[in-house]
C-alpha cells in the first residue's frame, strides 16, 4: 500500500464538562502519515495544542489494538469511523485523503453524559453488568475445562456474543439510543452455556430493569446497531434476548 | 415480577406493540379477503352478502370490540414509545448516521403510523360509521334478504379522484408500515432462529405487497369503472 502524507481539517466537539454546553472547534493538522492510526493523529494534534499552550482534546483510549472498548469517537456520521467491524484505534489514516474535512463527535445519548470533549461516561454499562451479567461458581480448585459438555454450535454462538467489548457504538448508532445490542450480547453469551443456566431467568430481568433505569431507549429492530458494531455482534441476539425475557417473565412463579 | 412491571419495561412495551400488531395483521387478512369480493363484478351481491355476514354474526361483532381495543392499545403504546425513544438522545449529531444497516421506513414507524391513523379516521367516517350508525342505501340479495349496500357506498365515494388519491396514499403508508412491522413484530415476540427469520422476512414482504396492493386497487378499480 502506497504511503502518503495529508493535510486535514478537523471539526472536533469541545465541551469543558457535563454541565457546560459544547461546541465544534476547527483544527488544521499537517503532514499526517497514511500509516498512522486515527488516535495517533489526535496525539499529534494534542502535542501541537500543548506546545501552543492550549487545552488538549480529551478522548478515551486504552489498548489501542481494538479489544478493550475504550475508544469512542463518532467520525463523519459513524461510530468508530468509516471502516466496517473496526474500532477508532484500528482506523488508519489511509481511510482519508489529503484535504478532507473530518467531523468528530462524542457518543450522543442521555445515558452516556459527556465528561469532557469526546469522553463520555459509560458506567451505565458497568451497572447493567453488575445487575446480572455474571455466573455463580464455587471457588476452590479450577474445574477441568471439559467437565461440562457444551455443544460446538452453542459454544461458537456464545463466543461470538462474548466478543462484545462494551464500547457503546450500538447506543451511539441507534436512533433510540437503545442498549439492546449490548445487553443481548451479554445475555446470549451466558444463556447459551450450561454455566449460565442457574441465573438464566433472574439475569435477563435484572439486566433489562437496570437498562431501563439508566435511560436507554427501546429497540425498534432497525438493525443500525449491527452495522456500527466493531465486533459484528448479530441482531439475532436481540431476538434471543426478547425470547429469554418473555420466557423468564411469563413463566415466573409469582 | 408483577404483570405491570412486565408490560411497562422497554421490552414489555415492545411485546404489546408486537402482539397487537400481529392481531391487526390477522384483521387485515379478513378485511382484504372480504373486500376482494368486489372483483366478482356481480354488482356487489357476494361482497354485500359477506359484509352483512360479518355485521350480523355475533362472533365477528365480539371480535370487533377486541379489534378496537387492540387498535387503540397499538396506537397509544406506539405514540408513547416514539416519544420516549425520541427523548433518549439529548444533544443531536451534526452528521446523521443515515441508512447504514437500516431502512428509512424502519426508522419512520412513528411517522407512518401517524399517517395511517389519520387515514383510518377518514376511512372510518367514510364507511364504518355510516354502516353502523348512519342511514345506508339498502339492497336485496339473491335470497331476498335486505342488507346494507356497502358496495354502492364504495361506488359513490370512489367517483371522486381526490378521495382515491387519499386512499392510495393510505395504502402506501400501510405498505411501508407493514414491510418493517411484520418482521419486527415476530422478532420482538422472541423469534431468533435463522430459518424462521428468513421465512418471516419473505412472508412479510409478500404479505405487505399483496395486502397493500389489494387495498389500493379497490378505489382505483371503482374510479376507472373496472367494476360496475
Amino acid at each position: 500500500m502506497e504511503h502518503y502524507n495529508m493535510n486535514l481539517t478537523l471539526k472536533v466537539w469541545r465541551q469543558r464538562n457535563s454541565k457546560e454546553k459544547g461546541r465544534f472547534e476547527t483544527y488544521k493538522v499537517e503532514n499526517i502519515s497514511s500509516e498512522m492510526s486515527f488516535l495517533e493523529m489526535f496525539d499529534v494534534l494534542n502535542e501541537k495544542l500543548i506546545t501552543e499552550d492550549k487545552e488538549p482534546i480529551a478522548f478515551d483510549h486504552d489498548c489501542r489494538e481494538g479489544i478493550c472498548g475504550a475508544c469512542s469517537m463518532y467520525i463523519n456520521g459513524k461510530p468508530h469511523g468509516p471502516w466496517k467491524a473496526n474500532t477508532v484505534c484500528q482506523l488508519h489514516m489511509r481511510a482519508f485523503n489529503d484535504g478532507d474535512t473530518i467531523v468528530v463527535e462524542p457518543w450522543r445519548a442521555k445515558a452516556f453524559p459527556v465528561i469532557k470533549d469526546l469522553v463520555v461516561d459509560r458506567s451505565a454499562f458497568d451497572r447493567i453488568i453488575q445487575a446480572g451479567g455474571f455466573i455463580s461458581v464455587n471457588t476452590g480448585n479450577a474445574v477441568d475445562a471439559n467437565a461440562i459438555p457444551v455443544d460446538k454450535e452453542s459454544a461458537d454462538k456464545s463466543f461470538a456474543a462474548a466478543a462484545c467489548i462494551g464500547c457503546g457504538a450500538c447506543v451511539a448508532a441507534c436512533k433510540n439510543s437503545s442498549a439492546m445490542l449490548f445487553v443481548s450480547a451479554k445475555v446470549a453469551h451466558l444463556s447459551l452455556l450450561p454455566q449460565g443456566s442457574p441465573e438464566r431467568k433472574t439475569r435477563v430481568v435484572a439486566m433489562i430493569n437496570q437498562m431501563d433505569k439508566e435511560g436507554f431507549g427501546a429497540c425498534t429492530n432497525t438493525n443500525a446497531c449491527e452495522a456500527a458494531c466493531p465486533k459484528e455482534i448479530l441482531v439475532t441476539n436481540i431476538g434471543r434476548l426478547n425470547h429469554e425475557y418473555m420466557t423468564a417473565t411469563f413463566t415466573a412463579d409469582k | 415480577m408483577t404483570w405491570k412491571q412486565v408490560f411497562t419495561s422497554s421490552i414489555g412495551q415492545k411485546i404489546t406493540m408486537a402482539l397487537t400488531g400481529i392481531s391487526l395483521i390477522l384483521f387485515l387478512v379478513v378485511h382484504v379477503s372480504v373486500n376482494a369480493c368486489i372483483w366478482f363484478n356481480d354488482g356487489g351481491q357476494i361482497f354485500n352478502g359477506a359484509a352483512n355476514f360479518l355485521g350480523e354474526n355475533a362472533v365477528p361483532r365480539i371480535l370487533e370490540v377486541g379489534l378496537f381495543l387492540f387498535l387503540i392499545l397499538h396506537i397509544v403504546q406506539g405514540l408513547v414509545l416514539e416519544a420516549q425513544n425520541r427523548s433518549r438522545r439529548g444533544v443531536g449529531y451534526a452528521i446523521d448516521y443515515g441508512n447504514r444497516g437500516s431502512t428509512w421506513y424502519s426508522r419512520s414507524m412513528g411517522l407512518l403510523g401517524t399517517l395511517l391513523l389519520l387515514f383510518l379516521i377518514i376511512h372510518l367516517i367514510d364507511f364504518w360509521i355510516p354502516s353502523r350508525f348512519g342511514v345506508m342505501p339498502e339492497t336485496t340479495l339473491a335470497d331476498g334478504k335486505q342488507v346494507h349496500n356497502l358496495y354502492s357506498l364504495m361506488q359513490i365515494r370512489f367517483q371522486q379522484g381526490w378521495i382515491v388519491i387519499i386512499y392510495v396514499l393510505g395504502c402506501i403508508s400501510l405498505l411501508y408500515h407493514l414491510l418493517h412491522g411484520f418482521y419486527s413484530a415476530f422478532k420482538t415476540a422472541g423469534v431468533y432462529n435463522k430459518r424462521y427469520l428468513i421465512l418471516i422476512r419473505w412472508a412479510g414482504y409478500l404479505f405487505s405487497i399483496i395486502v397493500s396492493l389489494g387495498f389500493a386497487m379497490m378505489p382505483v378499480s371503482f374510479y376507472f369503472g373496472w367494476v360496475k
